[in-house]
């Protein structure tokens, strides 16, 4: 038994926003695997719920038009890293996704909730930095779409209206056309786990695979919400592919990372793995993508 | 105040309908309203697998799935395994006959994911099914003996097909 | 005639388990009941001045909201050791039902009865309790302290208890000239059981009695404490034990069964039940104790030992509990296991204000074992002596005697199972292989024995009780005091059972449930006791029952009984072994014959005053990936000789599960104070690492069966000592393939980091 004020079931879209706005003090609950959690927890006892879990319309990955990956709010890790469009063009995306706490957790936690619960250790959000996605969120007024990177304002918090839900997760063409990926989840365990630091890397390079046209990569953990490391994405930019770029991206890391100490571990300790994920990252990327060290 | 929501459902087969306070998990609604007491409670926030059921198909801790969702939902727990004379299915028994149960504990958990890896009617590697199992802990066994159960089961079936 | 002995028939209880039909405590619970949950305390050493229930008692639902200011004054101990008459072997006393002067962030200071749990979980938090707050003492240094503060009154320095012997001169024997002296401090941590079913009881009352059902591994001892909680004679309380999920240790301890029986009695003997949530399980039940041990070694250049000595300093936490008991086996199986006649050893078992420590799988063994077995490492090192050579030359050797158990080591068992296990591993080959690695991932192989005792003789009592009871079909119910709580013994008796009578294991039935007020007396699961200890009630008993049913026969047949026997389930005449009719026959006239009407039933005691070694060895294989600091287990070996196997496969489970806690042991697990407050920052099964299915590699478990003199089925213990050495084997690997000796476990990450930053590892690779 939770201990729930109220469960407020949405059935629609606009159900859910008008839920949203009748209920100004609800939680939404989409997977229910950190929200009733905290709840249990007593973080959140005697909230009562916003339930979108039974808007199907928000279950899916499809290809549209011009090419932009569009993945539904609601779709589950499992569906994710099963589905053949995920698998063709951004498989490193259900990798990572692949590698969230075990089975039964990964077919009910969803991206959506993985992305609105503001956690750093996400093991979607990294991925989805990387990928420069697109967070698309549905209000009284209509369809907002903002960068990930705006998406989330500080650990906890992200810029969801109070009559909005987050209805897809976008990757445009450009983000992903001929790019390739490897994301590294550093944890204590193999399962059941979240991440001590996650890191993802995709590069794209050029024709005769020598020189890396683009590199993006993203953390979590490493740092209150998750992270690009800027400075390493310049180091690696239009460099040749090498033993030597990936030593100087690596370490390029340092000076956009910062994470903190903490019981589960220190500052030291995460910064080290952080360069050691970034060219253990870069090199599978490399690889992926046909270019040889 | 009490909120109640009444469900319909089917549960190994049989269509039911129950009226549950919104406040349950489908954990408290299949043990205290349906007696399907193989459903165990170990944690309580999705870490231990215990409480593990099938729902349309999936897998899902019914610790961490609110009694609300299960209305239209197809679910199986280990009770619904049993052959029509009572006889056990080819899982249930490759975990007697490895003595892959010991305090028995996480067992139905465990033969309920096992059922959904079986079913795909895939051929998995060790790593693959220890990745496929992983959401399940157990104390007693080392896991070793579950591995050897669901692989014996999952070669047997293959070999039938 | 051994006929179902030795085989590895199918757990008794296997189907009912398969299916979900065995009934554990919760799935017997009737709905109606009240729920109760404990208020804990959020400081981690104070006294509670007030708690302030006023807020909780308004909650719709809630029943009755008692404190610490309520409780009887009934000091009682906890320990699920048998009880002594002589008050000076008797546990400690320092609990009460609920605690004013809390001892750790968690102890238990109110409780809520409520007619639901939403209500009793709110109430709970609407409970305000005021403290007057000490400093934490976490760890035993500190808390042994001149200034610190006292947590018990009458344990000067929180000091529970000391012990030590001296054997020969150390300090003589240490002048030797040419010695190397070895020296390490070895520390381990305080981990948690981690049983999937938590701790829960349910009690009521009926005919004035209290009646518990309970997750308990010690039925009878429970009825005992109970009893001296609440003050009430022992014969007014009845205990009864379902099917359990598992135990290793926790609950050979009462936890919270005497609460829950006061509590029914508060309420008008209504139904109360008492269900520990997974993150009280690992605060407020028990814990394995962390005990820092420091060790001297002063060796001769061919490695023989000069003088030896030991320090053990043994955490405690908050109460008594199981106590010294815990810490003063680690240590006194170091002067055993390397025999040296100079050595000298000093155990501190220290109260702190961390969680309570009492039994855990091993009872102070993986701690010896991991500090033992990786000095052993260290001196092989230090001496440049392969360290499986070093153990073969100097582990104990065949016909040494304790002088205290009166133990004997009757084989040369120890050579017989590393043999074994080198084989298995390879590891000979590997170990030269892998040494003098470079680069960044590095291949390492590690090994280590250990040394267990079965039972608890001579220490405290030894004693089983059987009964049997034969059926119209010639079937029987067999009843034994020992506690079937996931290991498998009720399969065990029912092949010994079978063999004793002389009828098919088929025709045993074992009640699993235990019930005190039906159930013989017995002590319970613990100290891998029980199929050495429940083999000598068994098998008499069955002798009893076999001797009835022989001269009933006899009735029947007017043959002597010197020329009766009874083989699998049919009366033989021995001279030309013609069957002349079945048991079934024999016990349907039994009971409904007009002449003669018996119920033939046996029922004895055997108290055993005898004990018996149990010994094996561990081999480890890892990979370390030095930059990411990072341990994998590729391989693990255990070999043991528990004596006669009773069922293989069980006995080949059983120590899988023991390879898997020692590998957390090694890797993983520890609980994390908060060193502030005292609060365990990792109370749940996500931040504690219990090693997942993904972290095992493939286990294998061999043995070598040497019967047990002693035994009447030749076997001795095998329950705890597979947690024994797996973590020093693993440490020993990783000492192995990167040169770095880590002196404490788990050998997390964060330690690696820390270690191989210091031993410039990252800059070599």
């Amino acid at each position: 038994m939770y201990d729930l004020a109220a469960l407020y079931e949405a059935n629609s879209v606009e159900e859910a926003v008008a839920l949203r706005l009748q209920h100004p003090e609800a939680q939404i609950i989409a997977g229910g695997t950190d929200v009733l959690v905290q709840m249990r927890e007593g973080k959140r006892a005697g909230k009562a719920l916003i339930s979108i879990f039974g808007i199907d319309a928000l279950r899916g990955v499809q290809l549209e038009a011009d090419g932009t990956i569009r993945i539904g709010s609601l779709t589950s890790f499992s569906h994710i890293t099963k589905d053949p469009i995920i698998q063709k063009y951004i498989n490193v995306l259900g990798q990572a996704v692949d590698l969230v706490g075990g089975p039964q957790i990964r077919n009910a936690g969803t991206i959506g909730g993985n992305t609105c619960n503001g956690v750093t250790s996400a093991d979607s959000a990294s991925t989805l930095f990387a990928w420069d996605a697109v967070v698309e969120l549905t209000g009284q007024n209509g369809i907002r779409r903002l960068p990930i990177r705006d998406f989330y304002l500080r650990a906890g918090v992200v810029d969801l209206k109070p009559d909005e839900i987050q209805t897809a997760i976008l990757i445009p063409k450009a983000a992903y056309e001929g790019y390739f990926g490897h994301y590294i989840k550093y944890a204590m365990r193999e399962a059941m786990d979240i991440a001590t630091t996650g890191c993802s890397v995709n590069v794209k390079l050029s024709e005769d695979k020598k020189t890396i046209e683009d590199a993006r990569i993203a953390y979590g953990v490493a740092g209150p919400v998750p992270m690009r490391a800027e400075t390493a994405e310049a180091a690696a930019k239009g460099q040749p592919v090498s033993k030597e770029t990936v030593s100087a991206f690596a370490k390029a890391v340092l000076q956009d990372v910062h994470p903190r100490d903490s019981w589960r571990a220190s500052k030291a300790f995460r910064e080290h793995i952080a360069v050691e994920l970034a060219k253990r990252c870069l090199c599978e990327s490399i690889r992926l993508a046909g270019g040889e060290l | 105040m009490a909120q109640f929501k009444e469900i319909h459902c089917t549960i190994n087969g049989k269509p039911v309908v129950t009226v549950v306070d919104v406040r349950a998990s489908l954990t408290d609604m299949l043990r205290n309203d349906f007696r399907l007491t193989s459903v165990k409670k170990g944690c309580e926030v999705g870490e231990c697998g215990a409480c593990n059921v099938i729902i349309n198909g999936e897998c899902f801790n019914s610790c961490l799935y609110l009694a609300a969702w299960a209305d239209g939902k197809e679910i199986r727990t280990l009770e619904g395994l049993l052959g029509p004379n009572g006889e056990l299915s080819d899982i249930q028994q490759a975990f007697v006959d490895e003595a892959a149960i010991q305090c028995g504990f996480c067992t139905p958990g465990f033969i309920m994911t096992a059922v959904e890896i079986l079913e795909s009617g895939q051929r998995y590697t060790d790593d693959e099914l220890r990745k496929l199992l992983s959401g399940h802990l157990c104390r007693c066994t080392g896991y070793e003996n579950i591995l050897r159960a669901v692989r014996k089961t999952m070669e047997a079936r293959l070999e039938r097909q | 005639m051994r006929t179902s002995v030795g085989k590895s028939i199918v757990r008794v209880d296997a189907f009912d388990k398969a299916t979900g039909r065995a009934k554990y405590t919760d799935d017997l619970c009737d709905r109606s009941a009240l729920v109760a949950k404990i208020v804990h305390s959020t400081v981690g050493n104070g006294l509670v001045t007030a708690v302030d229930t006023s807020e909780a008692e308004k909650i719709p639902g809630v029943v009755k909201v008692l404190t610490c200011f309520d409780v009887p004054d009934n000091p009682f101990p906890t320990a699920g050791h048998p009880w002594s008459t002589d008050p000076h072997h008797q546990d400690v006393a320092d609990r009460l039902l609920l605690n004013r002067r809390v001892r750790y962030y968690g102890d238990d200071v109110a409780v809520v009865v409520a007619e639901n749990e939403v209500a009793a979980v709110q109430a709970a938090r609407a409970v305000k309790v005021s403290y007057e707050e000490y400093p934490v003492l976490l760890d035993v240094f500190d808390a042994m302290k001149e200034d610190a503060t006292q947590l018990h009154e009458g344990f000067p320095g929180n000091i529970l208890a000391h012990t030590g012997f001296r054997n020969g001169d150390y300090e003589k024997a240490i002048q030797e000239p040419g010695l190397i002296c070895v020296e390490g401090w070895y520390d381990t941590p305080t981990v948690q059981h981690c049983h999937i079913e938590n701790h829960i009881c349910f009690a009521y009352m009926e005919a004035g009695r209290v009646i518990v059902t309970a997750s308990t591994q010690i039925p009878h001892i429970i009825r005992r404490i109970v009893g001296q909680a609440l003050g009430i004679p022992w014969g007014k309380v009845r205990i009864i034990k379902p099917y359990i999920g598992g135990g290793f240790g926790n609950k050979q301890d009462a936890l919270y069964e005497p609460l829950c029986a006061w509590l029914t009695t508060q309420l008008g003997g209504r139904l109360v039940k008492l269900d520990c949530a997974r993150e009280e399980t690992f605060v407020s039940n028990r814990v394995r104790h962390a005990i820092r041990t420091r060790i001297i070694s002063w060796v001769r250049p061919d490695g023989s030992f000069a003088a030896r000595k030991i320090e053990c300093y043994s955490n405690q936490g908050a109460y008594a509990s199981h106590g010294h008991g815990v810490g003063a086996k680690g240590m006194n199986c170091f002067p055993q296991l390397y025999p040296c006649a100079n050595v000298e050893g000093d155990c501190w078992t220290v109260y702190t204000n961390r969680p309570a420590a009492g039994a855990m799988r091993g009872y102070g063994i993986p701690q010896a074992m991991f500090a033992g077995e990786s000095h052993i490492d260290d001196i092989a090192k230090t001496l440049g002596i392969p360290p499986l050579e070093y153990r073969n030359r100097f582990v104990m050797h065949q016909g040494y005697v304790d002088g205290f158990s009166k133990n004997e080591n009757y084989y040369d068992t120890f050579r017989q199972v590393l043999e074994k296990g080198e084989a298995v591993l390879e590891y000979k080959k590997k170990y030269a292989q892998y040494q003098n690695q470079t680069g960044p991932v590095r291949r390492g192989v590690g090994c280590a024995v250990f040394w267990y005792n079965t039972a608890v003789w001579p220490i405290s009592l030894e004693s089983s009780s059987c009964r049997m009871v034969l059926n119209q079909d010639g079937s029987i119910q067999v009843q034994t005091g020992e506690t079937e709580i996931g290991q498998g013994c009720d399969t065990a008796y029912s092949q010994m059972a079978a063999d004793a009578v002389g009828i098919p294991v088929s025709d045993v039935h074992i009640v699993s449930t235990q019930d005190t007020d039906v159930t013989p007396f017995g002590l319970g699961a613990y100290a891998s006791r029980q199929t050495y200890i429940g083999g000598f009630s068994i098998k008499q008993t069955g002798q009893l029952l076999k001797e009835r049913i022989l001269k009933y026969a006899q009735e029947l047949t007017r043959m002597p009984v010197s020329n009766l026997d009874l083989q699998d389930g049919k009366i033989v005449r021995v001279p030309d072994g013609r069957v002349l009719m079945t048991l079934g026959e024999l016990a349907t006239e039994a009971l409904y014959s007009m002449t003669h009407s018996e119920h033939i039933t046996a029922e004895s005691t055997y108290q055993i005053k005898s004990n018996a070694y149990s010994f094996g060895c561990s081999f480890a294989e890892v990979e370390v990936d030095i930059p990411l600091c990072k341990v994998k287990l590729l391989n693990m070996v255990n070999v043991h000789d528990c004596g006669t196997l009773i069922n293989p496969a069980l006995a080949e489970a059983q120590v899988h599960g023991g390879m898997s806690m020692a590998i957390g042991y090694g890797l993983s697990e520890e609980l994390k104070f908060d060193p502030k407050t005292g609060r365990v920052l990792n109370n749940n099964l996500l931040d504690y690492k219990l090693s997942t299915f993904m972290d095992h590699p493939h286990l294998e478990a061999r043995f070598v069966e040497n019967p047990e003199p002693t035994s009447p089925y030749g076997t001795k213990a095998l329950g705890e000592p597979p947690a024994c050495s797996g973590a020093p084997a693993i440490r020993n690997a990783i000492f192995q393939a990167t040169g770095v000796a880590v002196n404490q476990c788990p050998i997390t990450p964060h330690v690696l980091f820390a270690k191989f930053q210091e031993a410039g590892l990252f800059e070599e690779v």
